[in-house]
């Protein structure tokens, strides 16, 4: 079977801390090529996982982020626990974001995120509702 | 480009070094906004900007960038410093403002990064 699941990394990723942001898109990045992935997969994945993870930070009331390893493919996964996305198409849309001011003088809250994680995935999921959101983003691995 | 083209076209202070002989950038991509530069850019970039946190550092990471340059005089606190030396990243920090340090490094042949790439 294809689709069985190998091994799992999962990250506790708190609300509004900024400091930590990204670290664990990091140890992710470094376990993918510590495995031999090639490098432009590698690079879709970190950027999807990072912008998953600071969107988890920015909007979320903390969550969790998990690499999911199966033999063919990669998927990026976020369940948080609130407060929700209240229109799922706006926020898809590039240029659309709920971020507050001091978000966006970090650098971030563009209204990119969740559109640069459809960009660079093979297939995306997105369910929301006011107890939280989750999010399964899907990278195929390439035949070696 | 090489880094030592950029560096004297920009009178650049190099804060962290990882560079070669053979580290060659093609493209530069200037921005304050993080998502701009994972949405768009190659790794074979220069990232230019004003803002100066740990972000900037990751998002060079998750790229694989060699190296970041921090434009108006923009000095990156010990924690950012700290981030680049981990994941090998080259700082460059210039007096120039931004559109000022674009400008001098495509007038020397550094390209800019289509929308639509």
């Amino acid at each position: 079977m294809t689709d069985k699941l190998l091994i799992r990394y999962s990250y506790n990723i708190a609300a509004n801390d900024f400091i930590a942001a990204g670290k664990g898109s990091s140890s992710i990045k470094n376990t993918l090529k510590s495995m031999g992935i090639d490098a432009s997969t590698i690079r879709r994945i970190a950027i999807i996982s990072y912008e998953a993870e600071i969107n988890l930070v920015i909007h979320s009331y903390g969550g969790m982020l998990h690499c999911d390893l199966y033999e063919n493919k990669i998927d990026i996964i976020t369940e948080d626990k609130g407060p929700g996305i209240e229109n799922i198409d706006l926020a898809l849309t590039e240029g659309y974001s709920t971020a507050t001011e001091s978000v966006r003088e970090l650098g971030f809250g563009a209204g990119m995120g969740l559109p640069n994680m459809k960009k660079y995935s093979d297939d995306f999921d997105i369910a929301s509702s006011r107890e939280g959101t989750f999010i399964k983003i899907t990278v195929l691995l390439q035949e070696v | 480009m090489k880094i030592k083209e950029i560096k004297e076209i920009l009178n650049a202070e190099v804060i962290t070094d990882f560079s070669n002989e053979n580290t060659d950038i093609k493209y530069g991509f200037a921005s304050d906004l993080m998502s701009d530069a994972l949405a768009l850019v190659k790794s074979d970039s220069l990232l230019i900007t004003g803002l100066n946190n740990s972000q900037v550092i990751r998002t060079a990471e998750m790229l694989d960038m060699s190296t970041v340059l921090f434009v108006r005089g923009k000095r990156p606190c010990p924690d950012v410093v700290s981030l680049a030396l981990e994941n090998q990243v080259t700082i460059l920090s210039t007096e120039y403002t931004m559109f000022k340090a674009c400008s001098l490094l495509a007038i020397n042949g550094m390209e800019g990064i289509e929308a639509d790439d």
